[in-house]
């Protein structure tokens, strides 16, 4: 693997879940450092796109190549923010131990002391402002707190590729910033790709180089200002969809369908719709 | 009956010396068992197992009394039985709520096995039930042998995949995503869950091996929340659970299981009334105290 090898390489692919093809004809080449938020309605396949690179789901056709490697090869080299779920109350560890599960978790044998390791997991905390409850149980913690973890725990190993699903969600503006930041100045160090899976485009528009935008009438990929249009949402859902500009943030309406069914794009904006 | 006279069949201290001499294997394998139900707990509780537990434990006990019935080494019987209960429920069990009615079907077929082996079992009665309820015997040299064995393989085992194992039981998804093979930790982690099943049975009993795998890492979670705390802590009060039980029962003739399972359970209810779980460090002692 070399520094200008590309994090991700996606030719051609074809997406099927329970026998429904999600996306055809897909192609997407990160460049190092490169930001791509993958956005698109519900049920479009947004979270099976990252389970396909993660090597969980087989692709229906096509080929991936996951820095370099076959999907599901790159273990260790991948930084993954799950869809949020919950833990239990009775979770039996505490912040820093699920931030150390990322910075060496799939080490055999015990993980020794070693000042490295908690120097890394504390700045991992710090940048997503968590180390303020560092020794508290992950189960008492609230989803906000939780969710900021995972970026720090995705962090933690500087991977070279980062997979994040819907990683703002419970955040409020302030630690999306943080959480945003943190993600912003890794990629840039590290030249990390980084495709992030997000209903609302919005907090990321200073940072996202392109947008993949998966819809049920096909799927385009390009900068914002390419794809996030009325012209090219419209072909995508097949209905009139008008994007519009309110005080520099992006809100997309859908028009009715004739049988009166308001499809959602629940895309670029939260509540555009409503 | 009096008080004094149920006092005397409790605890009876007579010739305690000479007792403990004649015992001391007895003790050193409670202590063995107490390490190893320690250890393990804490990943029965942290991959939400107890009731698996209680699945093997029942399939451990038939096939200890098929062993028993055809004259064969009755540990060996116990592993084989356990293991086969631990492969089934780690292949068909993955996700949780099948993993619990597969337990819930294979309890009851192997807990009626074990009582047919025992009921055409031409011997005596106290010694069969021993299996179901636990006994004090005097653990001779090969038995301990092999109680050593199986605990070294299966605190080995779990040393060796501690990070990996902890990483897929606490945070599953992340873990398959970082490349664990998370399917085959949990067969793994099944399979030494079952030695340390069997071997635990021959000391309190297939129906009480829940008080060794499962109480003692459940009271350290009321007080810690730190892996390595919480480890240490289930590993004494299990150890002090085992240790204490022979200890008491030594020289009486009932069964040891109901000191071990009374002990285990006061410290967990110790540890649930300390249970603040910011200060870890001070609660184990005041709970260890209300337990003596």
């Amino acid at each position: 693997m070399t520094p200008a090898e590309s994090p991700l390489q996606i030719e051609q692919a074809a997406l099927e879940v329970g026998g429904r093809r999600l996306w055809t004809g897909l192609d997407l080449e990160l460049q190092p450092g490169e930001l791509v938020a993958v956005l698109g309605p519900n049920g479009a396949g947004k979270s099976s796109l990252l389970r396909a690179v993660l090597g969980q789901l087989p692709f229906a056709a096509g080929t991936v190549r996951v820095l370099g490697l076959p999907a599901g090869a790159a273990g260790r080299h991948i930084g993954y923010v799950p869809q949020q779920k919950l833990f239990d109350r009775g979770a039996p560890l505490r912040a820093r131990d699920l931030v150390g599960l990322g910075f060496d978790g799939d080490r055999l044998g015990f993980a020794l002391g070693g000042g490295a390791r908690a120097r890394a997991v504390d700045a991992a905390l710090e940048r997503v402002g968590a180390l303020g409850y560092a020794g508290r149980p992950v189960g008492e913690l609230s989803g906000g707190e939780q969710q900021r973890l995972r970026m720090a725990q995705a962090l933690v190993s500087r991977p070279r590729l980062v997979l994040a699903d819907e990683p703002l969600l419970s955040l409020d503006l302030a630690h999306q910033r943080a959480v945003l930041d943190a993600l912003d100045a890794h990629r840039r160090s590290d030249g990390a790709g980084v495709v992030l899976v997000t209903h609302d485009v919005n907090p990321l528009l200073g940072m996202v180089d392109r947008v993949l935008y998966l819809a049920p009438a096909g799927h385009r990929v390009g900068t914002p200002a390419e794809v996030l249009t009325g012209e090219v949402l419209s072909r995508l859902y097949g209905v009139h969809v008008d994007v519009l500009d309110v005080h520099g943030r992006i809100v997309v309406v859908a028009a009715e369908t004739e049988d009166g069914h308001v499809e959602e794009p629940a895309s670029a904006a939260p509540g555009g719709a409503a | 009956m009096t008080f004094d006279e149920l006092w005397g069949v409790l605890f009876d201290f007579r010739d305690y010396g000479a007792l403990l001499a004649l015992l001391g294997n007895t003790v050193l394998a409670g202590a063995v068992l107490g390490v190893l139900g320690g250890v393990i707990g804490y990943f029965v509780m942290a991959r939400d197992l107890a009731f698996a537990v209680h699945g093997i434990s029942e399939l451990s006990f038939a096939g200890a009394s098929a062993a028993l019935l055809l004259g064969i080494n009755v540990v060996v019987g116990s592993i084989a039985g356990s293991l086969i209960a631990a492969v089934l429920i780690g292949l068909l069990g993955v996700r949780a709520r099948d993993r619990n009615s597969i337990i819930g079907v294979l309890m009851p077929f192997g807990l009626g096995l074990g009582i047919l082996f025992l009921a055409l079992h031409p011997g005596r009665s106290s010694n069969k039930f021993g299996l179901l309820t636990g006994q004090i015997v005097a653990v001779d040299n090969p038995q301990l042998a092999s109680l050593l064995v199986v605990a070294v393989v299966v605190l080995g085992g779990l040393a060796v995949l501690w990070r990996p194992l902890l990483f897929s039981s606490l945070d599953e998804e992340v873990a398959a995503a970082r490349g664990l093979p998370v399917r085959r930790l949990s067969i793994a982690f099944m399979v030494l869950l079952a030695l340390a099943t069997a071997v635990s049975l021959h000391i309190v009993g297939a129906l009480l091996v829940l008080a060794l795998l499962v109480t003692p890492a459940a009271a350290a979670l009321r007080v810690a929340s730190s892996p390595p705390v919480v480890v240490g802590l289930s590993v004494l009060f299990a150890t002090v659970s085992t240790v204490g039980g022979i200890l008491l029962a030594l020289g009486s003739s009932i069964p040891i299981s109901p000191y071990i399972t009374t002990i285990s359970f006061l410290i967990y209810l110790g540890c649930r009334i300390a249970g603040r779980r910011d200060h870890p460090a001070r609660r184990p002692v005041a709970s260890l105290g209300s337990a003596r």
